[in-house]
């Protein structure tokens, strides 16, 4: 009896084990390593296990440190909301509108952009909205502007460059979530006399809140660690956190500082998570 | 003979093929080196590749503090040459990362008495290191746009009239160094108190400033005409572009600018050390040197004196080679701070991005 049971629990546990492994050798030590790193401090060029909280408490003393948090929030946020307005139309139009037989070229089309690497992506967003780009070449010609405007190197073209990519990923999210549900939810709120309007908030948008909060979520969290955009295109004319934690690696190679920055970060990151996990309420799903 | 043995008998001939053809590739031998973008220029390694029948495997860092990581995560004998900038030479050579060399090993009586560095490369009497280019930190422009009178003064960049036109360099040690200049004060004293003052300028400099930018981000803003003036920018900026875009200049103001120079070392673990020599005395050569200035990715001075017969008239133009006498006598080196100053000085470049 026993052993069957013990056998059963096995087997159970045979089909985790490849996937806990996998996660607790490359998320849990290396997390722990970080952790203990951001106690650490770097002194006379050598890494020392000091076990403080140094490196925390002078994060929050500098408002310089504390500003590229908020930068990298408020960037996160602008570019998740911008593109989650872009994304539901663009995906209701392939899901709904789009004859079903094109409906996988409008997807292919939706992502092309993917299939190219981000730095090729922000540079050439840098040729579009430089000085004599093309944006700024269109307004002097039609004589809408006298002077080119300088979008380039600033949070809007950050923010830009982010959203043109992040529309394609919550398109996909939310297409998929749009397909899934039934043509029957419509018709029953028609049914009952609902018009277009109100049965799209009332029915279709809290149905589909899930594939948003995903997508959303997902959003924020790849452009809050990102670097790479916010120097080529934001000009580093303001820092984001990434940009400060690369900065500890690459010029002092200080390793427990921009762990502990790191984990700030990481710790926002959760925070966004368990906002949108007890909104949807995820964990009882 | 049936037709699986035959298969059998050609794969083994094969093996054995291959056996020998890596059996040789190994007796040629590779050397490891940590470079900067400029030394991966195929038409400056490959001569060298060629010459000692050697292969240089080649992985780039930026900033010292990226080699240092690479070095402290590598075992022993993975790396044979490193390339660094020469005010960091000592600290290694005394943590013993750094192989010394005998005086008459290198071309000590070639390199312009300037740039030697003895103090950087020569410690307890042994030559851990050599400089093998140097340059400029200072004014980079657009002749045609901007008035080149004007460039001669660094503190016109913190006045109005180039509001919004120019980038600076992204790196607090050399431009908190070059604003310490424009204010007349010299680098190798700048101390704590001097801090207050800088940072007012650089505040000023920031209400002027377009963007901030690396090596390769300088070159696009400059020569795509996003901005006019590039602080912090010198030969290392224009040079690459002098054939197709003489329309960038870059000069010396009567503040003086701050000289840069990166250094050759090889390992004191090294795995190949001979090999590592010669590669070191092949970027030391007039031949090594004029190709290495000129290379793809930026130019800088040769630091070896005899390199000017290997250059032509033009990279000897865009390289000021005939100025050079006037221009290092008016130039200073990099500051060289302590941790704690170092991280007070990266702070106020922190605070003055995100004003």
């Amino acid at each position: 009896m026993n052993h069957t049971r013990l056998e059963t629990r096995w087997q159970r546990w045979r089909f985790v084990l490849p996937a806990l492994l996998w996660t607790v050798a490359f998320f849990v030590v290396p997390f722990v390593f970080m952790v203990v790193m951001s106690l650490w401090h770097r002194i006379g060029g050598k890494i020392v296990a000091t076990w403080n909280l140094d490196n925390y408490s002078n994060f929050f003393a500098k408002p310089h440190l504390i500003k590229a948090l908020l930068n990298s929030i408020e960037i996160s946020l602008s570019v998740t909301v911008i593109s989650l307005l872009l994304a539901y139309p663009l995906a209701w139009i392939i899901a709904e509108r789009v004859p079903v037989r094109w409906q996988r070229t409008a997807l292919i089309l939706a992502v092309l952009p993917f299939w190219t690497s981000y730095v090729v992506r922000s540079y050439a967003w840098l040729l579009v909205l430089a000085k004599q780009g093309i944006v700024n070449t269109f307004l002097l010609d039609t004589g809408i502007i006298v002077e080119p405007l300088a979008i380039a190197s600033s949070r809007y073209a950050t923010v830009i460059g982010f959203v043109h990519f992040f529309v394609m990923l919550l398109t996909l999210t939310i297409y998929a979530n749009l397909k899934q549900l039934s043509p029957n939810y419509a018709r029953a709120a028609a049914d009952l006399g609902a018009g277009p309007w109100r049965t799209f908030w009332h029915v279709i948008l809290p149905l589909t809140l899930p594939g948003i909060m995903v997508g959303a979520f997902l959003t924020f969290v790849l452009c809050i660690g990102d670097y790479i955009t916010p120097k080529i295109l934001g000009g580093s004319n303001e820092l984001v956190l990434p940009q400060v934690i690369m900065l500890q690696i690459g010029r002092r190679a200080d390793f427990p500082n921009a762990a502990a920055l790191s984990i700030l970060l990481m710790m926002v990151v959760t925070l966004a998570y368990v906002v949108c996990a007890r909104w949807l309420k995820m964990e009882r799903t | 003979m049936d037709t699986r043995r035959l298969t059998a008998r050609i794969a083994a001939g094969l093996g054995v093929m291959c056996l020998f053809h890596s059996g040789s590739a190994l007796a040629a031998g590779s050397i490891n080196a940590l470079v900067w973008c400029d030394h991966t220029d195929a038409e400056f390694i490959r001569p060298f590749e060629e010459a000692n029948d050697v292969k240089v495997n080649l992985k780039e860092f930026e900033g010292t503090g990226a080699a240092l990581s690479i070095l402290e995560q590598s075992q022993p004998g993975d790396w044979d040459v490193l390339i660094i900038d020469g005010v960091d030479v000592p600290k290694l050579a005394k943590d013993g990362v750094l192989a010394s060399h005998p005086e008459e090993a290198l071309p000590i009586s070639d390199i312009w008495p300037e740039v030697l560095l003895e103090q950087n490369h020569k410690i307890d009497g042994k030559w851990y290191g050599m400089t093998e280019l140097f340059g400029y930190n200072t004014i980079a422009y657009n002749k045609d746009k901007v008035d080149p009178a004007d460039m001669l003064d660094m503190t016109t960049l913190w006045g109005d009239k180039y509001k919004g036109r120019m980038a600076v360099y992204d790196w607090h040690t050399p431009m908190i160094g070059l604003v310490a200049m424009g204010l007349g004060k010299k680098t190798a004293e700048l101390g704590e108190a001097d801090l207050p003052e800088i940072k007012e300028t650089l505040f000023k400099l920031k209400d002027n400033t377009a963007q901030f930018t690396d090596v390769v981000a300088s070159q696009t803003a400059l020569a795509t005409g996003e901005v006019d003036i590039l602080f912090g920018g010198g030969e290392w900026l224009t040079g690459v572009l002098s054939q197709e875009m003489p329309n960038l200049d870059w000069v010396l103001p009567k503040q003086g600018g701050l000289m840069w120079s990166q250094s050759v070392t090889t390992l004191a673990d090294a795995g190949n050390p001979e090999m590592a020599l010669k590669f070191m005395q092949y970027i030391l050569s007039p031949e090594g040197q004029a190709r290495l200035a000129t290379s793809s990715c930026y130019w800088a001075m040769p630091a070896n004196m005899k390199t000017g017969d290997k250059l032509n008239d033009q990279q000897k133009a865009a390289l000021r080679w005939d100025q050079q006498a006037d221009y290092l006598a008016n130039s200073q080196l990099y500051p060289v701070v302590d941790a704690e100053l170092d991280e007070k000085m990266e702070d106020l470049w922190t605070e003055m991005q995100q004003r």
